[in-house]
């Protein structure tokens, strides 16, 4: 056991698969000589040479072109795209290619590959360079959706997406990555389609993602100190799949469920799970759903104003406690 | 014919003594068949049995005939939806793609594609795509591995002219030039983007080729209507990718007879273009070359008439074929077989 910060853990991830398979390539922007913008590949290069890690152009369609021809013809390339809001440039491949190509082809074709990039706000990049998009990627059928929020779950989902036979988006947030964790030694390697309960509790359940799982249980524990309530906060961790039944069976026991979502509000990846809830545990239910996500707005570079937008602790608490008439 | 849009070839018609006897037999059979098949593609179409759309190489068979002609086995096609002529250039039966853009269950994807995605990939056929551009970056990635791997196959991307305007061509151009892939480019100028004259909303007179030193790559066009041609241009090209040289591109001019896609009658064509391309149709050219080459009349009538007879039993097959399965709707969503997105 060792800790380890969220960048390095995506430096371990990435090395215990190409350690593991010669067939695991890297590519993208800066990713080698640099070692990412994030610094979040350095020592790939000089530990497994530049025919592995590779740096590329500027130009993210024949990044994820080149990876997706790689991986149908026998490869299994992680692909970089250095911020998520950059998937729009090349979104045909994200959309129309990888997630198509086996139904298109009757099962004649695979694509087992995985797109990394950077996700989420914090940074007070602006509009462009801040968005979390994982609800872009969710949409599409064909494709799983990943979002780690720990060191250890990068290094065990990492390895679950390279090792999975379909094309992985795995969302890294860039605001975690200089947060740390505690990691086990030796291999790690998780299972794609499994959310988490990282804190048990019997009064409401807490859906969350990224960086709003460690904004979820710092507002648990405000929730439970101050106005004694004791939620259950999920990190759901995969998209898709989804693991309905770990968050079925939760609102089941505590009758109240509530999303903190990073991405904007209309059509977020809360929306999708607040719907299963709705059809399939409604009587389960002792108050309405409750989303708190980002409002509908592209989000501003001011620091103040970007605190403003995305769900804080204090927010977080604020709607549960209220919702719950504690 | 628009000044702008007539050819300068690299070599017209010029009988060669580079192919033997069978290879040329072979391309002129390739260019019969895939006239036929598409033919009898349209024929169904107007009688209602090909569903969807279609869009058909009428004219352009030598393109696809050359360069098959010059691939080896395990060499790897990428197209577009204009991508009949090359599944069947590389084997796939007439059977299996009549069937798919029929929409029955003895079709090439059994219907899950449709005529835009043909596919084969026992036969080299990697997908055809309908996303113009998209193919040229996964042709690279294909090229990749083999350059990875030391493997010695060629990846060949088939493309319009239209192509040449979108962003993916010149990613993958420099992608493919910096990195040296065994990739071959082949772009089929036919004159038109869709329906607009590709003249008309391009900068440079070739597409493509007047696009290749900006990526540092030789200006080759050559007559796409002329399989010889085509055919040595390929080998060229595809020796180079396998010496490790590096990518080719290969503007060829040939000419569309039909419309773009389905019922498209084309009345955008200037008057006498059509008919001036049709005194250049690939197959009577090549036709004629055979003659003279002292090849014996007969064998090439046999040539025809075996094809008619491949495609009318085609016809008949894929007319007795069952619509497609029901139980395909939510097949290979996912590697497990089945389209399960939670648990």
């Amino acid at each position: 056991m060792a800790e380890l910060t969220y960048r390095d853990a995506v430096a371990r991830g990435i090395a215990q698969e190409m350690e593991r398979d010669p067939d695991v390539v890297f590519l993208g922007e800066d990713v080698a000589a640099a070692g990412g913008v994030f610094k979040a590949t350095v020592g790939l290069l000089e530990k497994f040479g530049p025919k592995r890690v590779r740096d590329t152009p500027i130009s993210e369609q024949a990044i994820l072109g080149a990876a997706m021809g790689a991986a149908m013809t026998g490869l299994k390339p992680i692909a970089e795209i250095m911020f998520s809001d950059f998937l729009a440039v090349c979104f045909d491949y994200i959309a129309n290619e990888f997630p198509k190509s086996r139904y298109m082809s009757n099962g004649q074709l695979k694509c087992p590959l995985v797109v990394r990039t950077g996700n989420g706000a914090g940074s007070r990049f602006g509009a462009q360079h801040s968005q979390s998009v994982e609800n872009w990627a969710m949409m599409i059928p064909g494709l799983k959706v990943v979002a780690p929020s720990t060191p250890s779950d990068v290094i065990g989902l990492m390895a679950a997406a390279v090792r999975d036979p379909d094309p992985v988006i795995f969302f890294e947030h860039k605001s975690l990555y200089a947060t740390k964790g505690e990691v086990p030694d030796g291999e790690i390697v998780d299972t794609l389609g499994t959310a988490k309960i990282v804190r048990p509790g019997k009064d409401a359940t807490v859906l969350a993602l990224a960086l709003m799982v460690p904004r979820a249980l710092a507002a648990a524990e405000v929730l439970a100190a101050e106005h004694g309530i004791d939620v259950e906060v999920i990190d759901v961790r995969s998209l898709v799949p989804l693991d309905t039944q770990t968050i079925l069976g939760s609102v089941g026991r505590t009758g109240h469920m509530f999303t903190v979502e990073e991405n904007p509000r209309l059509c977020g990846w809360g929306a999708e799970i607040a719907s299963i809830v709705a059809d399939e545990a409604f009587y389960d239910l002792d108050g309405p759903v409750v989303r708190i996500t980002t409002p509908h707005i592209p989000l501003p570079a001011a620091d103040n104003l970007e605190d403003l937008a995305l769900p804080t602790a204090p927010r977080i608490v604020e709607k549960i406690r209220r919702s719950l008439n504690a | 014919m628009p000044a702008k849009s007539r050819p300068q070839l690299r070599s017209v018609d010029s009988p060669n003594d580079e192919l033997d006897e069978a290879k040329r037999l072979e391309l002129y059979r390739l260019q019969v068949e895939i006239r036929d098949c598409e033919q009898r593609a349209y024929e169904l179409f107007l009688q209602n049995l090909v569903k969807g759309t279609s869009h058909l190489s009428l004219g352009q068979e030598a393109v696809a005939a050359g360069f098959a002609g010059a691939m080896e086995k395990g060499d790897l096609s990428f197209c577009t939806y204009r991508g009949h002529a090359h599944t069947l250039a590389r084997g796939v039966p007439m059977e299996k793609v009549l069937g798919e853009l029929m929409q029955r269950d003895n079709g090439l994807m059994r219907g899950k594609g449709g005529s835009m995605h043909l596919t084969s990939s026992d036969h080299g056929v990697m997908g055809s795509y309908a996303i113009i551009g998209a193919h040229l970056p996964i042709a690279c990635g294909a090229a990749w591995r083999a350059q990875y791997k030391g493997q010695k196959d060629v990846s060949v991307c088939f493309f319009g002219d239209g192509t040449t305007n979108i962003g993916a061509f010149h990613e993958a151009l420099n992608f493919a030039a910096v990195w040296k892939l065994p990739v071959v480019f082949v772009c089929e100028n036919n004159l038109y983007m869709e329906y607009t004259p590709i003249s008309s909303v391009t900068a440079v007179e070739h597409p493509a080729a007047d696009r290749a030193a900006a990526y540092g790559l030789e200006r080759i066009v050559i007559d796409g209507n002329d399989a010889d041609a085509v055919f040595r241009a390929a080998r060229a090209a595809f020796a180079r990718a396998r010496a490790g040289q590096g990518p080719s591109l290969i503007e060829c001019m040939t000419y569309r007879h039909s419309g773009h896609s389905r019922a498209d009658p084309a009345k955008y064509r200037p008057p006498g273009e059509l008919e001036e391309w049709l005194k250049r149709d690939p197959i009577k050219i090549y036709r004629k070359r055979l003659a003279e080459f002292g090849i014996d009349e007969a064998q090439i009538a046999q040539i025809e008439q075996e094809s008619k007879r491949k495609v009318d039993a085609a016809t008949e097959a894929c007319k007795a074929a069952p619509p497609v399965s029901e139980d395909l709707l939510t097949t290979d969503v996912y590697a497990d077989g089945g389209w399960a997105w939670r648990n």
